[in-house]
């Protein structure tokens, strides 16, 4: 298997502070690959950085064969992206969010209507495609963005925190539709997540962030096996690598953010 | 779902990607230029889905206009008090571009927070995510602050009419107003996007607007002619983009004021410059506001 993306002492200074501090890894074509970590670990500047959103201050990546700093039109041509906040335009139809993205996205005008259909269906959003997004539940808008983010077929579908604030049933229907992904297409899916159970069912690899390092990488059953034990969950995993995360604890930042995604749900 | 059908496009769409390494540098000025305009009028097309969706935005926004030109336009009219620099030109007449004015630019200064307010819900993530030309994110907001500022266009012409001031219908200068309107709106809204990039918090950019707003209106020609003015606000009225708007509507909107393109032009090109720059600072700016 090739590798997909390509982290190279990947460094990301705010100020002094070094938000992700020096990290290398890949992901091979196909994976399912989960960042995990507690708050602030670096997860979502990670993100950020190999979505182009964010420059690094050192170190490289690459994303389908593209450099992340030097061939930006590319890489986003080759990846979709789920953002952290519930980001679609309650003030539109779900249908247009999905139009809009399709002409950003150079859809050809003959196709685009019917991939968008396509998609809607996919997420099971057929019937809902012609409301106003403001009356979506928090998980319709979720399956919503991942129709966004699959709208023009991604090699690479980078999804951060998908189930973050959102009930047990919404959180099940994105699984399940990932897992869908993952049996039907070799998509490759790089994704964060709090949820050690979520990582254990579906990444065929995890990477394990603490401070700005990549304290632990490999399957599921390997890193269990690192820890050593019979009935040793991720959990135990995650506290093993980043027990001490309650000592740095969450930024306000991601305080903030939390609640503002828990004030849109109402 | 049927993911596998596509799998063939994706197979000719990388082997496009690795004849073309550099796919930035590879494609002709030409149609560099023509995805550009796309993609801003896609972005202007989302804000026009949006008052489509919901118009009560812009029946609000025309209250204060409206409420200027009917009382001090009005009083200010009896009073006669502000030369209008021609005995044929009512204050009313005298005021009135300089109203739909000065509403182009209290709308649109306040565009920035609408910015941080998407940079919160993470639209802003996923346009920046997506191969749009940063300049295309920018210059369609611009374009859309400038549609939104159109009704406001047209309640100025409503009530002028009413209250018996003479306006041009030619349709030539029509067009005109309409761009003159665009146009200030894109350049104000743009100049907000700016600030809302550098300070990153709505209530900053909120601050920061309402302490420029009323100086800008004031040091202008929007309500007295820029010659009763003292020197030292005469030289910065002269720096004021507003000034320019006010001028190339004057021109433009009243029957009673004559037609000179040289004017016209030369405010023209004073704003379209002015934009230009504005929108360039911006699209580089831009990315700064997810960081």
């Amino acid at each position: 298997m090739t590798a997909i993306i390509e982290v190279s002492h990947l460094v990301k200074k705010f100020g002094d502070y070094a938000a992700v501090n020096d990290i290398s890894f890949e992901v091979a074509r196909g994976e399912v690959f989960g960042l995990l970590g507690p708050n602030g670990a670096g997860k979502s500047t990670t993100i950020k950085m190999l979505t182009t959103l964010l420059n690094p201050t050192s170190g490289q990546a690459s994303v389908d064969g593209f450099d992340i700093i030097h061939q930006t039109t590319a890489v986003r041509h080759s990846l979709g992206y789920v953002p952290q906040a519930l980001s679609a335009d309650g003030n539109l139809t779900g249908y247009e969010n999905l139009l809009i993205f399709a002409k950003l996205y150079d859809l050809p005008r003959a196709g685009r209507d019917a991939r968008v259909k396509e998609v809607l269906s996919f997420v099971g959003l057929t019937d809902a495609g012609s409301q106003l997004v403001r009356h979506y539940s928090g998980g319709m808008i979720r399956r919503l963005e991942v129709a966004q983010a699959l709208l023009h077929q991604p090699h690479v579908l980078f999804l951060d925190e998908p189930t973050v604030g959102l009930d047990p049933i919404a959180r099940q229907a994105i699984w399940e539709h990932l897992m869908q992904l993952r049996a039907e297409s070799n998509m490759t899916i790089f994704l964060t997540t709090h949820s050690m159970e979520e990582a254990d069912s579906l990444c065929t690899r995890i990477g394990i962030m603490h401070r700005g390092k990549i304290a632990a990488i490999g399957t599921p059953a390997e890193l269990k096996a690192v820890v050593g034990g019979e009935q040793v969950t991720l959990n135990d995993v995650f506290v093993h690598f980043a027990g001490d995360a309650l000592e740095s604890g969450g930024s306000y930042r991601d305080a903030s953010r939390a609640r503002r995604t828990a004030r849109r749900l109402g | 779902m049927t993911l596998h059908e596509h799998d063939v496009q994706h197979e000719d769409l990388a082997r496009v990607n690795t004849l073309s390494p550099s796919p930035q540098k590879a494609q002709s000025p030409l149609a560099v230029l023509t995805n550009f305009v796309r993609k801003t009028l896609v972005i202007a097309e989302w804000e026009v889905r949006k008052i489509r969706h919901d118009a009560t935005d812009l029946v609000m926004r025309a209250v204060q206009p409206a409420l200027w030109i009917l009382v001090f336009g009005e009083v200010f009219t009896r009073i006669r008090a502000i030369p209008t620099g021609s005995a044929n030109v009512s204050y009313l007449e005298f005021m009135a571009p300089g109203i739909l004015a000065q509403s182009v630019l209290f709308i649109a200064i306040f565009a920035g927070i609408a910015i941080i307010w998407e940079r919160d819900l993470g639209v802003i993530h996923k346009f920046l995510a997506s191969p749009t030309p940063r300049g295309s994110l920018v210059l369609g907001k611009a374009l859309s602050s400038g549609i939104r500022a159109l009704p406001q266009a047209l309640v100025i012409y409503l009530l002028a009419l009413i209250l018996g001031v003479k306006m041009n219908f030619n349709p030539l200068a029509l067009l005109g107003v309409l761009v003159f309107v665009v146009m200030g709106a894109g350049c104000f809204s743009t100049f907000s996007l700016i600030i809302a990039c550098l300070l990153k918090t709505r209530d900053r950019v909120m601050g920061i607007g309402q302490v420029l707003t009323m100086p800008m209106f004031f040091a202008s020609n929007a309500i007295y002619p820029i010659s009763i003015m003292p020197s030292w606000l005469q030289a910065i009225a002269h720096i004021n983009p507003l000034t320019y708007v006010v001028d190339g509507l004057r021109s433009l909107m009243l029957a009673s004021t004559p037609f000179n393109i040289v004017n016209v032009s030369r405010d023209f090109g004073i704003l379209l410059i002015v934009t230009i720059v504005l929108v360039t600072i911006g699209a580089m700016l831009y990315p700064r506001i997810v960081q």
